[in-house]
């Protein structure tokens, strides 16, 4: 009892003692706080003030009104959306494709970047980097049209080759069950030179003489890869596994959508191409900020969870 | 040392693995360059498969004679290079500052930045707040939300910080440089790696973006050429999947045909052209990002 006084005055000298130590830095480095100035604003307005829009949720937003004269209404719109038609369609379909994804796309660029440092011909390792990092460049509206163009069902050369061995032509896009498919193994195709160029760096980092040693005690080149390579780029791996995680119901609009037509909907719809179509279409603003944030929440969630674990059994960690 | 046998073998693997994966990259790019420069019948119909056949530039000279795909190169152009501009001096604002040890108050900033990348208003309040700020159909709805990204002040101001030796800095301090012209005369001239993966990474975001565009932009000519792209390569093949088809439609469909690899080769071409090159400095960029990551 008798300490917490002497605690509070050791407070008081101490708050001036470091706004003086502040107030020095400051003057010396006023330019640099003038500098950081526009982009302390700009993530003011463009990212903490649609926070604090994000109350329309539990608002009937009226437009005219604004945001915040529009009255309270509490969790009606969160309601209306966990009751809804397509609120089972939207979390499976999120999260069906995010899995999917990341159980093939997440080990494919690994494979390739373990692969791709084995190689001894610098022309070769060369060859194939420029190769497969260039489809990262192309634009999603670009890789969706190449998509449509290799798949199409009369002109395609998937559906030419099909046809060539005698087999059925397939409408790939507008078939719901081959949606997912589409999605995931054109990204890699995309994506995955791009993505091992992280691993590529991790494995130049890992020391040499462990391989010199380990071929010395006769390990063959597998086990060297299994062994010492593997673990080597373990905490990239993991840092990019709860990156990746977190992002599992964040599954991105862009390409979604360009993809997706009346026919395949039922697979392909997901949550931010319903909050797009709800919300900017159908100007139902308040409904589809509910639904955005009920999945910004859950991405949020995961992500700490994700990361909470990986702390535990891996002590690597985002933070 | 000599190989064993089964090196040997895992060696002979992994070559085969990398033969396949590089065909299965390479095939469809050099198909759309073959395309591009063949007789779109003939591409359709299935008879070219790797190297051009019937050679015809029709897709080209249906991409040139188009009004709106140069409009839309034009204000592509525009916004690629306004927003990369902006993007840039923001970044480097952002960087400098934050990679010094002495700015009082940098933690609490990178904390402030940083979470931004975490949680969001999302999609709506985003919207609400650019039509409430009067950007809707102007290029500014597409330059100033997003004209700075979290994740590219990271990697700068790590360039910054291992890159730039400390002792420059106070040096130049002590020889009177004021902080600007520190960062002006010093940081900066040491720092065109960076800044080239920067333009790069950021005028290729611009380049290839669509969102911002088909939510905020109404008018036609101000479309970027992206959105153009979508109608001409995503739209007509719907409606060719769910349309009828006549003879006259028919001839229609073969003209779009004909324009779709031409001009999936022009809307890439600048990239395309420098990528080589620019290579390098991309890797190094995300190389600098890896190490924070």
């Amino acid at each position: 009892m008798n300490t917490a006084p002497a605690r509070r005055t050791e407070a008081r000298e101490a708050v001036p003692a470091k706004w003086r130590a502040f107030r020095r830095t400051f003057r010396k480095n006023w330019e640099l706080y003038l500098l950081i100035t526009p982009v302390v604003l700009y993530f003011f307005i463009f990212d903490y003030l649609p926070m604090y829009g994000i109350q329309i949720a539990f608002k009937n937003f009226v437009a005219a009104k604004g945001i915040w004269a529009s009255e309270w209404i509490g969790f009606d719109h969160f309601e209306r959306f966990f009751n809804s038609f397509y609120f089972d369609r939207l979390i499976l379909n999120t999260l069906g494709i995010s899995l999917y994804q990341l159980a093939i796309g997440f080990p494919i660029p690994l494979i390739l970047a373990l692969l791709l440092n084995e190689v001894g011909n610098r022309h070769f390792k060369r060859f194939v980097q420029t190769v497969t990092y260039a489809p990262h460049f192309l634009s999603t509206v670009v890789m969706v049209g190449l998509i449509i163009i290799f798949l199409s069902p009369q002109n395609g050369i998937i559906n030419h080759l099909i046809a060539f061995f005698g087999g059925e032509r397939i409408s790939f896009m507008t078939e719901p069950e081959w949606f997912k498919s589409i999605y995931v193994f054109s990204g890699v195709w995309q994506g995955m030179g791009w993505s091992s160029i992280i691993y590529l760096a991790a494995l130049a980092g890992i020391d040499p003489t462990l391989h010199e040693a380990a071929k010395v005690d006769g390990a063959s080149r597998l086990q060297r890869i299994w062994k010492i390579n593997l673990p080597g780029i373990m905490p990239t791996v993991v840092i990019l596994l709860i990156l990746n995680v977190g992002q599992i119901m964040g599954i991105g609009f862009e390409k979604i959508y360009l993809m997706q037509n009346d026919l395949n909907i039922e697979s392909s719809e997901v949550i931010s191409t319903y909050v797009y179509t709800q919300g900017i279409l159908g100007a139902q603003y308040s409904f589809s900020a509910a639904v955005g944030l009920f999945n910004s929440l859950v991405n949020l969630v995961l992500l700490v969870l994700v990361n909470r674990i990986a702390k535990k059994v891996n002590e690597t960690s985002l933070w | 040392m000599k190989e064993s046998v089964q090196d040997r073998m895992t060696l002979i693997v992994i070559y085969i693995l990398l033969s396949i994966i590089l065909l299965l990259v390479l095939y469809p790019l050099i198909f759309v360059v073959s395309a591009s420069i063949s007789d779109p019948l003939t591409v359709s119909r299935g008879e070219m498969w790797l190297f051009p056949k019937d050679l015809s530039f029709i897709g080209y000279e249906l991409v040139f004679a188009n009004k709106e795909i140069w409009t839309g190169y034009a204000n592509t152009l525009l916004y690629t290079l306004v927003g990369t501009a902006i993007n840039l001096v923001m970044t480097i604002f952002a960087a400098y500052p934050l990679s010094r040890k002495d700015f009082a108050g940098r933690n609490v900033i990178t904390a402030y930045i940083v979470f931004t990348m975490f949680f969001s208003g999302g999609l709506i309040p985003t919207y609400l707040l650019v039509k409430n700020l009067g950007m809707i159909n102007t290029m500014w709805a597409l330059i100033i939300p997003g004209a700075v990204s979290v994740w590219n002040i990271i990697i700068m101001r790590t360039f910054f910080q291992t890159s730039i030796p400390n002792e420059i800095q106070e040096s130049a301090s002590i020889d009177g440089c004021s902080n600007m012209q520190t960062l002006w005369r010093i940081v900066l001239p040491l720092s065109m790696p960076i800044i080239a993966v920067m333009i790069l990474f950021y005028s290729v975001g611009h380049w290839n973006s669509y969102f911002n565009a088909l939510i905020y932009l109404n008018d036609r000519d101000k479309y970027p050429l992206q959105l153009f792209l979508r109608e001409i390569l995503i739209k007509s093949q719907v409606d060719q999947m769910a349309g009828s088809m006549d003879l006259s439609v028919q001839k229609h469909l073969m003209e779009a045909e004909a324009i779709k690899y031409a001009i999936v080769i022009v809307a890439n071409l600048p990239v395309l052209l420098l990528y080589p090159f620019l290579q390098k400095y991309f890797v190094k960029g995300m190389m600098i990002g890896a190490l924070k990551g």
